[in-house]
């Protein structure tokens, strides 16, 4: 009997690393190819040789890359990262404060709260940029400003979500009213509380959330294209029309990019930090909705 | 007395704990619940802001209905076989090492190709299989001519190609906490009943998976639905997808520009997304009964 059982869950077991081994094979050929192709496509010279050159002429574009940093900047490389940092830092100062507020003071409005941020998941962003159009091209592009550093104020939506998630799981792990109401009777301010008792108790979730909105904002195309500014994506399908080798040499850097910054992420989230550090994970867990298209 | 207390209305402290919300929802005022307004009631509204019915009528013009249909139906199966394909890869994982390097480097890499744009993968396809890609040259000169017939990477049958790129790492993504919330005691409670395993996926892991899994399919379909970035790098003209027809009447790059025809096609997608997002958040209530 007990040897029968024994066979039974031996043969289970090499079954099950059967089924195992031949998956993830298939995915890597199916995921890894692709990527590994777009190295090779972007080191291919002209008689079938091994080259850099794509990779050298990526600076030669001043439409793509021209390092000059600013309030306006024209090259799309530059814009997508100015606006990577932007969007970080406008979200955590909107969110943030709010999330904790509304946990301390108006328990009541975390429902609001919640509906509101997981809202744009089901706005598809074409559909944003159809509202924003008027917006940008009656008001802020007249009043405010044409940069294309505006786009930063349709981000924060766009990462809202995701962000809300990140930043939620967080603030669920740590016991935000008994920390701040020590904190409070020891004389903090709301500002001391907020920056030396919050923010570095929820350090893992605020990274969480800012490698996430860079990452969303380095790849975002639909609302820049249809807004008609140039960012990194939408310089990347125009340059592919004319010079495919460098289009795709930066669209693979772009994408090795976000891997690391994603591994970062798993790493910091997973590294056991406390009790109940479970909740502060990187966004894999818990539900979870694609931008990629 | 060094503070004084707040102002006392009826026995009740007046609070002003709200004005502290302000700023955030003075934004998603701005930037999120004004577009979505203009899109709501503008597309009830023509050039001259007069009332119209005309932008929802014209939702029945043969070409929008086609990419209504083309792009409900990649949704679909991108969906379909993106869950299937997923949710076997997810259960891969879940058999292994919980925190193990390979389940966090899975993991990591899915929320990449998930949330990264779609144009980069849209690149990948073109770099490896496309016309000029090394895999279709190696195929070709060993005489297998894949594009023989037309070069399909560039019409619906590419798309759905890419679009599953990015929808089986999504699957992992949504279905792996529901595999982590199996407990191994309801297999071993099946076998000390005499169930084989076909009778543990039939009867008890099935049942309990399978509103997690259809829920999650609903979502892939959400997603795929609302796709723009992919379809317009891999097909610049014609537009098959219903996100290039909103952009399409946007701009004036084909015909008239017509935004508030825009803005109906806009309340066609919210509508279906809804929906959607609706059977998701109900599937996604009874799965939380059992996982």
């Amino acid at each position: 009997m007990a040897v029968a059982r024994q066979s039974l869950y031996r043969s289970r077991r090499i079954k099950l690393q059967l089924f195992r081994g031949v998956t993830f094979l298939l995915a890597a050929v199916f995921f890894l190819v692709p990527i590994i192709a777009m190295l090779e496509f972007s080191t291919r010279g002209i008689h079938g040789e091994r080259t850099l050159e794509y990779w050298r002429s990526i600076f030669s574009y001043p439409d793509l890359v021209d390092f000059n940093f600013g309030p306006a900047p024209t090259a799309a490389i530059d814009a997508s990262l100015e606006l990577a940092l932007v969007t970080s830092l406008a979200m955590l100062v909107l969110l943030v404060p709010t999330m904790v507020w509304v946990r301390l003071k108006l328990r009541r409005l975390s429902r609001i709260l919640e509906f509101i941020c997981l809202l744009p998941l089901t706005i598809p962003a074409i559909v944003l940029v159809v509202g924003l159009a008027p917006l940008y091209n009656h008001w802020l592009s007249t009043y405010v400003s044409d940069s294309i550093l505006t786009l930063a104020l349709a981000y924060v939506v766009l990462v809202l979500p995701y962000c809300y998630r990140a930043l939620d799981a967080g603030l669920g792990a740590i016991d935000v009213k008994t920390l701040s109401e020590a904190a409070r009777s020891l004389g903090a301010s709301w500002f001391s509380v907020m920056w030396r008792i919050i923010v570095p108790n929820i350090s893992n979730a605020i990274l969480n959330a800012t490698l996430l909105s860079v990452a969303l904002v380095l790849g975002e195309y639909t609302i820049a294209n249809n807004l008609l500014y140039n960012n990194l994506q939408v310089e990347l399908v125009h340059l592919a029309r004319a010079n495919a080798g460098v289009s795709i040499a930066i669209a693979v850097a772009s994408l090795l990019f976000a891997f690391v910054l994603l591994i970062a992420i798993s790493l910091v989230g997973g590294r056991p930090r406390r009790m109940r550090s479970e909740a502060v994970t990187n966004f894999g867990t818990g539900p979870v909705q694609g931008s990629a298209g | 007395m060094t503070k004084v207390g707040r102002p006392v209305l009826g026995g009740r402290r007046l609070s002003l704990d709200w004005v502290g919300t302000l700023p955030f929802f003075v934004y998603v005022l701005l930037f999120l619940l004004l577009p979505t307004a203009i899109v709501a009631f503008g597309a009830f509204f023509d050039a001259n802001n007069a009332f119209t019915l005309d932008n929802f009528a014209h939702l029945s013009r043969s070409y929008v209905v086609k990419a209504t249909v083309d792009t409900i139906g990649i949704s679909a199966v991108t969906a379909i076989v993106g869950a299937t394909l997923g949710a076997l890869l997810a259960y891969a994982i879940v058999t292994g090492r919980p925190n193990g390097v390979l389940r966090r480097l899975v993991v990591s890499a899915s929320g990449v190709l998930a949330q990264f744009g779609g144009v980069t993968l849209a690149f990948a396809f073109i770099a490896s299989i496309g016309p000029a890609g090394f895999v279709y040259l190696f195929f070709q000169s060993h005489g297998f001519d894949y594009y023989a017939g037309s070069i399909w990477l560039f019409q619906i049958p590419g798309l759905v190609l890419v679009y599953l790129y990015f929808q089986i790492p999504l699957m992992v993504l949504v279905f792996l906490p529901a595999l982590d919330g199996i407990k191994p005691q309801w297999r071993e409670a099946t076998e000390s009943l005499g169930g084989s395993t076909w009778h543990y996926w039939r009867h008890v892991a099935g049942p309990i998976l399978f509103p997690a899994f259809l829920g999650a399919t609903l979502l892939l379909f959400a997603n795929a639905f609302s796709a723009y970035a992919t379809a317009n790098a891999l097909i610049n003209q014609g537009g098959p997808v219903l996100a290039q027809q909103i952009a399409g009447a946007l701009s004036s790059e084909v015909g008239a520009v017509e935004p508030g025809f825009a803005k109906a096609i806009a309340v066609e997608m919210i509508v279906i997304v809804t929906l959607v997002t609706i059977g998701y958040s109900l599937l996604q209530r009874r799965t939380a009964k059992w996982l």
